[in-house]
């Protein structure tokens, strides 16, 4: 599995993401409250750029008149045809057991492990002093 | 709101990778509130400033129902240079015309002059935007063709209006909408089907429309979810309607194109208008032959939104009811329930039907070469 150096943490600060393509493949790496999380950025329905969707949260019903609002901004809603989908594990909310967005795991390293480690830099000039993040693929 | 746009957009296909398809529902919209104004008789401009529109419809600012996204639109669909989702021709052409190789894109516009009380106002507002199309469309991409709006309301000025374009090759169908003050077979409505027939034009009822009475037949509905189902409840009563007034008999070489409100409903209405005239035939005695058959020779439909039953084989079986000759393809472009060409159709078809469907029923249906 290949590990990708894709910005300096302050160039992702919370509530931003990114949108690059590595290998190929369209992916968004979001930064929410200080976590990242990786998604391939094409609907698995009829291929919009899911990412460029809103966060929302989910809403559930126990029962009708009642309503629970959770995961406030860990969904993605598509922009096209709005299928949510769980920005931590890809899942869809419409029909989970058979449409799911590849999710990326993506996560901070520091500087020193990046330079040493098994990393490909994606244009990122990398600096022992920072923080970057990283998406695995 | 924290949408972000990727830097780099992917290079569009190649042309040629893609054969040639008609889109016939794209919904060209206003950049400006005022982008008419050139194409409006002073009076009028000053009318819309200090008295605005009137529509039959009770609740003034807005449609029914707040859609499913801003504009009801796709949130990519937003023109780089700004304005509404929809208004910028450069951006369609990018977005929509050139990746997906439509050779034939029908223009609806939709919030133009139907359904306004005024009727004088409605006329000059439907006329405007005619021009308007010709001017900021059709006359600028060949690959548009204009739909005639008109004062559905006011028989006589629609079919004035469409008179008017009769000929013009810039526009290819007239548009109504389907929620009308009264059912569409009625009278009042039979001036603007005689000019059609006339012009050789085919009539489209698009889903919408601001007719002032509830949008779904057992009143007004808690959720935008069913107003969207609504549609098909709509236009079935239209169609009825067209069928059981004697429309179809009355103009028989009168075309009609269903758009946006599914078809997977064609064939049970049909079968129930049959059975019912069986029994009831001498109410209706204008009504000559079974209401199928009308159907089924002078009724077309467009495809989005696509049903997407979840055995192909039911999808096949309507269509083989209706006819693949019948179906036109449709994107809804810039809308947010947008079908995207290359993920509608089911593997399962024949060439000859796959072509029919995507391009060559619309080619015929609307007269293009
Ligand atoms: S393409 Fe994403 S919901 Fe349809």
């Amino acid at each position: 599995m290949a590990r990708h150096v894709i910005a300096a943490v302050d160039e992702l600060p919370p509530g931003t993401r990114k949108f690059l393509e590595i290998d190929g493949r369209p992916i968004a790496v979001f930064n929410i409250k200080g976590e990242y999380f990786g998604l391939m950025n094409r609907c698995p329905h009829q291929g919009a750029a899911l990412c460029e969707g809103p966060l929302i949260g989910l809403a559930q019903s126990s029962n009708p008149g009642e309503i629970e609002y959770t995961k406030l901004g860990e969904i993605i809603r598509c922009p096209w045809h709005g299928w949510e989908f769980d920005i931590r594990t890809g899942q869809s909310y419409c029909d989970p057991r058979r449409f799911r967005v590849k999710a990326y795991s993506a996560h901070v390293e520091p500087g020193a492990s990046v330079v040493k480690g098994p990393y490909v830099a994606e244009t990122i000039p990398v600096k022992v002093e920072s923080d970057y993040v990283v998406v695995e693929l | 709101m924290n949408i972000q746009f990727r830097e780099n957009q992917e290079a569009a296909s190649p042309l040629t990778t893609k054969s040639a398809i008609a889109d016939c529902d794209i919904h060209p919209a206003r950049a400006t509130r005022t982008e008419l104004y050139p194409y409006l008789a002073k009076r009028w401009q000053h009318h819309l400033e200090i008295y605005g529109v009137h529509a039959y419809q009770g609740m003034m600012e807005g449609p029914p129902y707040p859609k499913a996204q801003p504009n009801a639109s796709r949130r990519d669909a937003y023109p780089p240079e700004g304005g509404p989702q929809g208004s910028s021709l450069s951006f369609m052409q990018e977005q929509l015309l050139d990746p997906n190789n439509v050779q034939l894109g029908v223009l609806n516009p939709l919030n133009t002059g139907q359904g306004i009380r005024n009727h004088e106002l409605s006329a000059a507002l439907c006329s405007a935007i005619n021009d308007w199309q010709i001017d900021k469309w059709t006359s600028k991409d060949k690959r548009l063709k204009a739909s005639i709006v008109v004062g559905n309301e006011d028989g006589l000025s629609a079919a004035a209006e469409i008179r008017e374009r009769a000929g013009d090759k810039n526009f290819v169908q007239v548009l109504l909408l389907s929620r009308n003050v009264e059912p569409l077979g009625q009278r009042r409505y039979w001036p603007i089907y005689q000019a059609a027939e006339e012009a050789g034009l085919p009539v489209g009822v698009h889903a919408f429309g601001f007719g002032g009475n509830p949008i779904t037949p057992s009143g007004w509905p808690s959720y935008y979810i069913e107003e969207m189902v609504g549609h098909s409840q709509c236009q079935q009563s239209a169609l009825a309607s067209l069928v059981l007034e004697g429309v179809f008999e009355r103009f028989p070489k009168l075309k009609m194109v269903m758009i946006e409100a599914g078809f997977g409903w064609a064939p049970s209405l049909a079968w129930r208008l049959d059975k019912a005239w069986q029994r009831l035939r001498s109410e209706v005695p204008h009504v000559k032959r079974p209401p199928s058959e009308y159907i089924r020779e002078q009724v077309w439909w467009t495809t989005q939104p696509m049903e997407d039953p979840e055995r192909r084989e039911d999808l096949f079986d309507v269509i083989k009811w209706i006819g693949w000759d019948r179906l036109l393809f449709a994107t809804d472009y810039p809308h947010w329930d947008y079908d995207e060409p290359s993920r509608v159709l089911p593997a399962g078809v024949s060439e000859a039907n796959r072509e029919a469907f995507y391009l060559g029923n619309a080619k015929k249906l609307y007269g293009i070469n």
